[in-house]
């Protein structure tokens, strides 16, 4: 009976076999987890971060670099510290924080690497370098941070921050992972997919120590990082900063822009700040500073503010109304101060008088011929038709609608519709009368700094414009964005620019008289620009020289009073230091720098 | 009539299988700590793989040894075999080195032995002399009670050096109990228990109760005009309720911290798969990335990079599994249960008690070391440190199965004599 047994004994030990067999078929054989743990086990991927492209002036200075930092990295299941307190102390946290951010790393993965402490110097790595490697499990890796040759151009170049979840969701391409640094805001932001380059990507294969055993498949996979284009800006660096010290201490923007091109040649918002403050790790702390300083340094004026234009704009009234041939050049009309309040003299006013005197009763009565084309139909219905014909004529100046600036954030302006005054004294309720403040610039009229130097460019270039762009040129080949290469025409036909023109060449006599520069004629128009929560804001426009303009330029300082002044003074010394490279009226320079513009 | 000789008597089938699993092994272990820099340097005595041909061919000498004492010795022999080995236990938890957390080796030189692996055969040959007298019956309770002794007097010993794993072997020797006729209700009752206890671990103790209840209510029920039927099963159900409820005791109070963890991670691997479970994870991630044909020789990842530990004793299957796949391992399970049926087969054509005993002596051992080995590492049974036969890194594990099969040759190839006593 007993003999029977062996069989028992027998199967017993054929069905472990068979279950061993089939339990291997599943963990081997048919559960791919195991495969995919096998490869994450092993394979380390190393980023190889590509340096960003650099950045320089339209004259080959360099601008923008990329500085050395180091990111300290953990790897939980080497960390093993004798010396906590130590360690606290080289890194300057308590040990609170330490707990938290080991606690963090370790939920992140026990056995791949997070970054533990970021962006630290180069100056204080040299100092805790030597330090660092008795402590097991961390180390560093190099990373770069951008460094600035000049403090300049802080609202143009913009700054790089770790992409949040917002932009992670938004990122289509999946370029982007978590930790990951890109442009947030000005030429870091717009030239983004330039200037980052591409990431390259080496897979190690590690042991369970993490020790280093060669590269997977002998490589095959491995990708290097290719740099980021360099980007060639069409600002001339000497003359940003020479604008910047003209502006320093003021609120308020200038911007010069080559006509022939539209490159712009300077931009400034003022106040500013150090480009090197929202760069590396006092970040936070330096962008919440700034955030909360009342002259608001990150608010980028040339592209953001907007204001009403003032007097600059009557030069392109002027322009509208000898197009649709309400009036001839050198229709003389006769003014006085009855309609509105006028700095100019009584008499009869022709577009040259009219813009070099910048009377305001001209440009009143020339807007209603514009507004008011048929004298059979009621003033209340040759209004809202008058304005929506106008209306489309100053849209083609760019106004009320983004220039497509290569800069991010740019506002649009406005230029009044039928809509906004239906909206303030209702349906058919309006008429001229209503509007008429527009004709010298005033009333809802709005326009950014930009918008006024684009004017400036139009007048220089007698009916067209470039979109206005900082970048030059992108990378070794040169490359310029199509559109910016593209020729926009106002509208307006070139003959009926020379009188404008004439008038703003002898404006400067009449309004700005300290602008004037020897040998050199500028065209320009002054603005005051009404500001009903305080002192007047100063505008001027100009271009020069008159024959073939180098540059157009728009400066407007806020509550600094007459355009003849703070602004014309200004824009003449740019020009002048445009132009001939030096200075040749040290009392302007220093009337300027002064600020003082009362009487 | 084939001759006399020793190369015509003996068992080519299970030597070939011996010699097949000792040369697998020894490329495993190979494999194992193989890499592109240290090649050359493999065989030299400063990697296991170097010490393991060493220890492969002591081993033949110990073949040679072993095949050339007369038969009769190992019968004649086997309580004073016994003794010194129980000797030896003793003497270790004297002199002993602490390898891992348990005394159990003895340093001689540059070498350890493990006095453990060779109370294995020791005890086999013991347990097969008491039980191949002519006056034993296996249902007699004073056999029963010897034979258990014979078992667990090395059993506690190896406990007391804390090398729970190697005592458990000893558990195996019950197989040769129940195969010379101990009554089958203590291998009922016992795997009853250890199943109850698992099931506690895994289900809430209170379904248990419910459902043992409901059950014992219902035979309850049916059994009315038997009295007797009543009293068992309500025995049984307070042997439930006692099991059930000492299972936190034992968890607690018996099992050291390590066993308990391991015991735990085992019903769930996820609880921590880094820390405690680590073992078990890495080493199913090595065998299972393996997939149907494995990586290729010396092609393991998992292994090599030092993920599994012990990867060249105790968890030597992780590389068969990761370089050759699903097919590696039906080769070598193929090659296990084909040894042990045929160790059975051997033994049973036996003429003589004692060499037949002795035979399923060899296969318990043989078998509890395969099937414990393989199912940790697969995760099937709790993580205990006890090498595969044959295939492990280790001189005293590799002689001491060497020993033990071989005796069981020897005897095997003087099976006609015994017929001439």
């Amino acid at each position: 009976m007993n003999e029977d047994r062996r069989y028992i004994i027998r199967g017993i030990i054929l069905l472990i076999g068979i279950i061993f067999l089939v339990k291997l078929f599943s963990i081997q054989v048919i559960d791919d987890k195991y495969k995919a743990a096998a490869q994450n086990n092993i394979i380390h991927k190393v980023i190889d971060y590509p340096f960003r492209g650099l950045i320089f002036d339209r004259n080959k200075k360099l601008l923008v670099h990329n500085d050395p930092i180091y990111d300290l990295m953990v790897i939980p299941k080497e960390a093993k510290l004798n010396d906590t307190l130590a360690f606290c102390e080289l890194l300057d946290i308590d040990l609170e924080e330490f707990t938290g951010r080991m606690k963090k790393a370790r939920r992140y993965s026990y056995i791949k690497p997070s970054v533990f402490e970021k962006q630290i110097s180069n100056k204080q790595f040299a100092e805790i370098q030597d330090k660092l490697i008795h402590f097991k499990g961390f180390y560093p890796e190099a990373r770069t941070v951008r460094g600035y040759d000049f403090s300049s151009l802080a609202n143009v170049l913009g700054y790089i921050g770790e992409i949040n979840s917002r932009q992670l969701s938004r990122d289509t391409t999946n370029y982007y992972k978590s930790g990951d640094y890109l442009g947030i805001t000005g030429l870091e932001s717009s030239y983004e997919q330039f200037l980052r380059g591409k990431r390259g990507i080496k897979y190690k294969m590690v042991n369970a120590r993490g020790i280093d055993k060669g590269s997977f498949n002998n490589g095959e996979q491995d990708t290097l990082s290719i740099p980021g284009e360099n980007l060639t800006l069409s600002i001339d660096i000497e003359l940003q900063r020479y604008a910047e010290r003209l502006l320093d201490g003021k609120v308020g923007s200038i911007v010069a822009i080559e006509p022939s091109s539209g490159e712009v040649l300077t931009f400034v918002s003022g106040p500013s700040y150090k480009p090197s403050l929202l760069a590396g790790k006092k970040f936070g702390k330096n962008y919440s500073m700034l955030t909360k300083d009342s002259l608001k340094p990150l608010f980028n004026r040339p592209l953001m503010a907007m204001y009403p234009p003032g007097s600059i704009f009557k030069t392109l009234q002027a322009l509208i109304a000898l197009q649709e041939g309400v009036i001839t050049a050198k229709e003389k009309i006769y003014c006085d101060g009855t309609l509105i309040g006028d700095h100019a003299p009584p008499g009869y006013y022709d577009v040259h008088k009219g813009i070099m005197l910048s009377s305001n009763n001209y440009f009143h009565k020339v807007f209603r011929r514009v507004i008011e084309r048929d004298p059979t139909k009621s003033p209340f219905v040759q209004g809202p038709e008058g304005l929506t014909h106008w209306r489309s004529m100053v849209n083609k100046f760019g106004l009320g609608q983004p220039l497509g600036v290569d800069l991010p954030n740019e506002r649009s302006g406005l230029v009044p519709g039928v809509e906004l005054y239906n909206r303030i004294y209702g349906k058919g309720r309006w008429k001229y009368s209503n509007i008429s403040s527009m004709s010298i610039g005033q009333g809802e009229m709005l326009m950014n700094p930009i918008q006024m130097t684009n004017l400036a460019v139009i007048m220089a270039n007698k009916g067209y414009y470039y979109r206005p762009h900082l970048v030059k040129s992108i990378g070794e080949t040169g490359f310029i964005l199509p559109e910016y290469q593209e020729k926009i025409s106002c509208g307006i036909d070139a003959i009926h620019f020379p009188p404008v023109i004439e008038g703003m060449k002898d404006a400067l006599g009449g309004t700005a008289p300290r602008a004037i520069i020897r040998d050199i004629e500028i065209c320009g128009k002054t603005g005051t620009a009404q500001n009903p929560h305080g002192e007047d804001h100063s505008v001027f426009m100009a271009f020069a020289p008159k024959d073939n303009p180098k540059i157009a330029i728009s400066v407007f300082v806020e509550n600094a009073g007459w355009g003849g002044r703070a602004a014309a003074c200004t824009a003449s010394l740019i020009i002048e230091q445009y132009l001939r490279g030096e200075i040749t009226r040290p009392w302007l320079e220093d009337y300027v720098l002064e600020g003082y513009f009362g009487d | 009539m084939r001759g006399d000789r020793l190369t015509d008597k003996i068992d080519w089938v299970v030597i070939g299988l011996y010699a097949l699993m000792v040369f697998l092994g020894w490329t495993s272990i190979y494999a194992a700590i193989y890499s592109e820099e240290n090649a050359s340097e493999l065989i030299s005595l400063s990697h296991n793989s170097g010490k393991q041909l060493l220890w492969i061919v002591t081993s033949l000498l110990i073949i040679i040894g072993v095949m050339s004492l007369d038969y009769k010795i190992y019968s004649s022999f086997s309580y004073i075999i016994y003794g010194i080995s129980i000797l030896l236990l003793i003497i270790v938890l004297g002199v002993g080195t602490v390898v891992a957390g348990s005394k159990s080796w003895i340093a001689i030189g540059g070498f350890r032995l493990q006095p453990s692996e060779f109370a294995k055969f020791a005890t086999a040959l013991a347990l097969a002399n008491y039980l191949s007298d002519i006056n034993i019956k296996m249902s007699n309770l004073k056999t029963q009670l010897i034979g258990t002794g014979i078992i667990t007097l090395p059993m506690l010993l190896i406990i007391i050096q804390g090398d729970t794993g190697s005592a458990m072997v000893f558990a195996s020797f019950f197989i040769v109990m129940f195969r010379e006729g101990m009554p089958p209700i203590y291998f009922i009752v016992g795997f009853g228990l250890i199943f109850l206890f698992i099931i506690t671990l895994v289900v809430s103790k209170t379904i248990i109760f419910v459902v043992s209840g409901v059950v014992i209510l219902i035979i309850i029920g049916v059994s009315v005009k038997h009295p007797k039927r009543i009293i068992i099963t309500l025995l049984v159900g307070l042997i439930i309720v006692g099991t059930v409820t000492s299972v936190d005791f034992v968890l607690n109070k018996v099992l050291k911290d390590h066993q308990r963890n391991r015991v735990i991670s085992l019903v769930n691997p996820d609880i921590d798969p880094l820390g405690v479970g680590w073992n078990v994870t890495q080493s199913k991630i090595a065998i299972g990335s393996g997939g149907f044909w494995g990586k290729g020789y010396l092609q393991g990842t998992q292994t090599k990079f030092d993920f599994v530990p012990e990867q060249s004793t105790d968890f030597i299957f992780c590389t068969m599994g990761e370089e050759h796949g699903w097919v590696g391992s039906l080769v070598l399970i193929t090659l296990f249960v084909t040894l042990l049926i045929r160790i059975s087969w051997l033994a049973e054509r036996q003429k003589s008690r004692f060499a037949r005993i002795y035979g399923y002596g060899a296969l318990s051992v043989i078998f509890f070391h395969f099937a414990v080995n393989i199912a940790m590492t697969i995760g099937l049974f709790p993580v205990i440190g006890i090498p595969l036969p044959f295939f492990s890194y280790g001189g005293s594990s590799l002689w001491s199965f060497t020993i033990l099969l071989f005796i069981l040759i020897k005897l095997d190839s003087e099976r006609m004599n015994v017929l001439m006593r």
